[in-house]
């Protein structure tokens, strides 16, 4: 935040005006009660009023802890009334099997009855009821969620998980690439967009619940390491040319990467990927499950210190139909593994540097689809739904935002994409009004200017 | 495949006249320092000259062959096509290999990726072209190469063709730029034919320029995603209601079927001509009966144009030998100097000489001894790498690379699209150079930095290394599974052949080249050292142990830095 643009959001005393008033401003509501003066418009720059800025209400207090960010993608677009957004007296023709909310351990806050694991620490993640951005498309609205950009726009931006990379890198001097997705990439759109292949996510391949986690390229299957070390020794000795032209730079650099790829293979770096190192009770904690070993895999990344973990959710949430019976087989394991995750970066001391996000790429509609072919199913629905946030800076126990009586629209607190993103940027310290290096020297920037097509809540103030 | 066993009866006989190589240096280069060829070579060497550097050998003629067929084909020698060259002796050889690999196919199936690039041929993202059109497009494009179309007429075909986006393949160059403005095809022009970027332009040759640009219509039809590209003078296009998607006739929806399409903008009035400017300056009464496009198209292609010869003439060259003249190719402007002007301005005057004709070009660059020199490095300073006193090595493409893996192997690879309209169905035999369409893809040709086709300009291409692509060559099932069960690198485990043989037969496949009598020892050293270990012989068989072997040199031969760059 430039010192111009903060200044309109100042009282003369240097305070956020959002301290004075005593609650948390948005950009909406403080252009609503005329806080923007025109000189302050006029001085913000050139680019009209805050151009490059998501939400420029972000009080300057912010303290920026995110070190690492888990995302848990649910790919498909999990339902909100089935789980984290319950409304136990919608009747049957919404709720069908699924008729009770459990309490949490967190006063007035329940979950659907598949999350009985998550109930029991509700003070340790926060729900944004409120998600919404109107978009029922599977790749544009994933590209929404990850980019916080519009789809269509002139630009196709990059990943979240590529730009968070991208500011991190610089202090980030692992083996292990710095953004790395478990275990396949599911994006449609090219996740590096723009910023080059060094950001490109890392896809591990392989399972985790597998005897032998074999993390594609790093750990192999049937290479022992006396052989991967005689290849290697065979190698180094038949590369004439790369002797004859070690001097070359571009033949140096090649060599430089891969002395890195072989610390991976034959040195530490695999390591973080071997799961037998934990203990039996700690991996059945997790659960035995694929999900479940990609939250303990996710958790080693975080301590050998990799910015950006995916977890692509192993089975699509995208139930026209059949939609109980997946609910019922995959919402144990998403709460067992989730669970799990938080309850162990609270004990390892890394969930105030460790920011967790989940939801998919939008929620299911509220009211069943019972006629055929669907027979008991819900659809896309970009109206509202929920996102879990945990730690990085965010509180626990909260809520925010409201859906409508029966889950179909937002009533209170809308959030948008930019505001979930921006919230997350702002935790982790990277300015959301930044330029990316676009190769054309386009102009592009980490999160759109909120305009009326592009629009926003406010970031998460509520719980940071 | 079929045709193996009869290479393998001509390798058998050949291998024993073979002379082999005696040390790295007979290996990579000549003996002695190149001779000029050319005035190409008179005018490079002439600089080096003057600069006190001695001028360096030309490479071998095993390195030639391998350069030439990835640099003209972007396609591996077969080890048959390897021995055939090495075994010539005529002065005339290398020329004529030359003269060869331009006739053939893979000549334009390899140049039309390049130029996949620069024209931006994707189906989706950013622009959507969708796939019948990155179809058609890229047909054409490769079908002019094909044809040797003169550039100059290439050139106006893309700038002046009207038609359907899935029938008239170059209409496409309009629809493949992000911003659909005349300003964003401003740039996709200067960019393209001008080696210009716009934004270093100053804003009233931007605006002048516009002009010639901003009277496009964009019309869809009623089969989906169809769109016709065409001269719309009164915008009629642009007015809601005129056409609408799915409907195939102007006015079908919004306006009675009888009513006549409106215009955007009223008819101009005759005599009052619109002025536009050419980006040199000069300014263009626009006659309200021509389409703007082809006073631009005329004025870009004229020879005394000073940015169009000199942009294809700089790309062609920095093709070829791995840097611009100009460098970057795509950033011509006046405080851009070329290194070396003369040689510029001979190129330059060939080709106009020449009607543009481009494999005119090709061939006198690819004849130079410039060319042809020896890739070891020099020690210089670093402007030495724009004196082109040596051939600068670059890793082989993400599609050139993946394909090289495949033909040694006899290995295959599923190239997909996630745009399903309609699927993407690729034969398994087809290599990575011939698709078409930036949106089919696979993860090693993503991860190889292969051109993401956004911009158009050369460095989307991105060949500098990172650990990842080390990971995935080093040690990925996806490589390991083409080294254990190709076919054709079984075939060669598998002949009971004595294990020099087999050496040499794997060092033509994969390095185009015989091995040298220490590379020979080292190799069949390592065979046998771990048929011998106590491993080797309490867990497995002899045979197994062997092939196992035999595939670790296999990976070796494909890791290695004479492998995985051009040199």
């Amino acid at each position: 935040m430039n010192a111009q643009s903060s200044s309109i959001f100042k009282a003369a005393d240097g305070f956020p005006l959002g301290v004075h008033l005593g609650i948390p401003l948005s950009r909406r509501q403080a252009l609503r009660i005329g806080l923007f003066s025109t000189a302050g418009l006029l001085a913000s720059g050139g680019r009209g009023w805050g151009a490059p800025a998501p939400s420029p209400a972000a009080p300057p207090a912010i303290k920026a802890r995110a070190k690492s960010v888990i995302q848990i993608f649910l790919w498909g677009g999990m339902s909100h009334i089935d789980t984290w957004d319950p409304k136990p007296d919608a009747g049957y023709d919404y709720l069908g099997e699924f008729k009770s909310a459990i309490p949490t351990n967190v006063d007035g806050i329940q979950v659907g009855q598949l999350f009985p694991l998550l109930a029991k620490q509700a003070d340790k993640y926060s729900l944004l009821r409120g998600m919404t951005h109107r978009n029922n498309g599977h790749e544009t609205a994933a590209y929404l969620m990850q980019t916080g950009h519009a789809p269509g726009e002139r630009l196709a931006y990059p990943s979240v998980g590529a730009v968070f990379a991208y500011f991190k890198s610089k202090e980030y001097k692992g083996m292990i690439p710095p953004y790395v997705v478990l275990t396949r990439p599911q994006g449609r759109f090219s996740e590096e967009g723009f910023l080059g292949p060094k950001l490109k996510p890392f896809a591990t391949g392989g399972d985790p619940n597998a005897a032998r986690f074999e993390v594609e390229g790093v750990v192999s299957r049937g290479l022992s390491d006396d052989r991967q070390q005689a290849r290697r020794d065979l190698l180094q000795s038949i590369d004439t040319l790369g002797r004859a032209t070690a001097a070359d730079p571009q033949v140096a650099a090649s060599e430089e990467a891969k002395k890195q790829a072989y610390e991976l293979i034959l040195g530490e770096g695999r390591k973080v990927f071997d799961l037998s190192q934990e203990k039996p009770d700690v991996r059945d904690r997790y659960g035995r499950h694929t999900f479940g070993q990609d939250c303990l895999a996710a958790r080693r990344m975080v301590e050998a210190g990799v910015p950006y973990i995916v977890i692509n959710y192993p089975g699509g949430w995208d139930t026209h139909s059949n939609h109980f019976a997946i609910m019922r087989r995959q919402c144990p394991q998403l709460d067992q593994g989730l669970a799990a995750l938080l309850l162990d970066l609270h004990e390892r001391g890394l969930i105030e540097s460790t920011l967790v996000w989940c939801c998919g790429e939008f929620g299911r509609g509220p009211k069943v689809d019972w006629q055929p072919p669907w027979n008991g199913g819900r659809n896309h629905w970009g109206n509202v739904f929920t996102a879990l946030v945990a730690g990085g800076g965010f509180q626990g126990g909260k809520v925010v935002g409201a859906s409508t009586a029966k889950a179909e629209d937002v009533q209170d607190r809308p959030i948008y994409p930019v505001d979930l993103l921006g919230s997350i940027y702002a935790l982790s310290g990277i300015d959301a009004r930044a330029t990316l290096p676009h190769p054309l020297g386009l102009d592009a920037f980490v999160l759109p200017a909120a305009t009326e097509s592009a629009k926003s809540g406010g970031l998460l103030t509520e719980i940071m | 495949m079929s045709t193996w066993p009869i290479s393998f009866l001509i390798l058998a006989a050949a291998l024993a006249a073979s002379p082999a190589p005696r040390s790295a240096q007979h290996l990579f280069e000549e003996s002695t320092p190149a001779v000029a060829q050319n005035r190409i070579d008179e005018l490079v060497f002439e600089r080096l000259r003057a600069l006190g550097l001695s001028v360096p050998p030309r490479c071998s003629d095993a390195v030639f062959v391998r350069r030439a067929y990835l640099d003209i084909i972007g396609t591996l020698p077969t080890a048959a096509e390897a021995l055939e060259f090495l075994r010539r002796t005529d002065p005339n050889r290398r020329d004529d290999l030359i003269d060869r690999l331009l006739d053939r196919e893979e000549f334009a199936v390899y140049w039309a990726m390049k130029w996949g690039d620069v024209l931006r041929i994707k189906a989706e993202f950013p622009a959507n072209l969708w796939p019948n059109a990155a179809q058609a497009y890229h047909r054409w494009v490769q079908a002019s190469i094909a044809a040797n179309k003169p550039y100059n007429q290439f050139a106006r075909e893309l700038l002046t063709s009207s038609g359907s986006n899935f029938r008239v393949g170059p209409v496409n160059f309009y629809r493949a730029v992000q911003n659909r403005t005349p300003q964003g095809i401003v740039s996709a022009v200067a960019l393209t034919f001008m080696g210009a970027r716009v934004d270093a332009w100053p804003s009233n040759r931007l605006a002048g320029a516009e002009l010639f640009f901003s009277q496009i219509g964009y019309k869809p039809t009623s089969e989906w995603k169809e769109e016709h590209v065409f001269w719309d003078p009164l915008g009629s296009s642009a007015v809601a209601g005129n056409s609408a998607p799915g409907k195939d006739s102007v006015s079908s929806i919004g306006l009675p079927a009888h009513a006549a399409a409106q215009p955007a903008i009223q008819p101009r009035a005759s005599g009052q001509a619109v002025t536009a400017m050419l980006p040199d300056g000069t300014t263009v009464r626009l006659a309200p009966d021509r389409d703007p496009r082809e006073v631009f198209a005329d004025w870009l292609i004229t020879p005394w144009n000073p940015w169009f010869t000199r942009a294809i003439a700089n790309r062609v060259w920095a093709w070829l030998l791995g840097r611009g003249i100009i460098h970057e190719p795509d950033d011509i402007r006046p405080d851009n100097r070329p290194s070396h002007p003369e040689l510029l301005a001979y190129l330059e005057k060939e080709l106009v000489a020449k009607d543009y004709n481009l494999k005119h070009l090709y061939r006198l660059i690819l004849r130079s001894a410039t060319y042809q020199l020896s890739s070891m490095p020099r020690p210089m300073e670093p402007e030495a790498a724009a004196q082109f006193a040596s051939y600068r090595l670059r890793r082989l493409e993400a599609e050139v690379l993946i394909d090289a893996i495949n033909r040694v192997t006899g290995a295959s690879d599923l190239y997909t699209s996630p745009i399903p309209e309609p699927y993407t169905y690729i034969p398994a035999d087809m290599p990575a150079i011939a698709i078409g369409d930036g949106s089919i893809t696979s993860p090693f040709l993503a991860l190889f930095g292969r051109s993401a086709r956004a911009t158009g300009m050369e460095n989307e291409r991105n060949n500098n290394p990172v650990p990842a692509q080390w990971l995935h060559l080093l040690n990925s099932s996806h490589i390991q599974r083409k080294l254990e069960q190709g076919p054709r690198l079984r075939a060669i485990f598998d002949s009971r052949r004595p294990a020099p043989d087999i050496v040499q037969e794997l060092y033509l496949t994969i390095l185009s080249r015989l091995p040298a009598p220490d590379e020979i020892r080292i190799v069949t050293g390592y065979a046998a050292a771990a048929a011998a270990s106590p491993a080797g012989r309490a867990s497995r068989a002899r045979t197994a142990v062997r092939r196992e072997d035999w595939v670790d040199v296999a990976w070796s031969l494909i890791n290695s830095t004479e492998f995985l760059f051009r040199h």
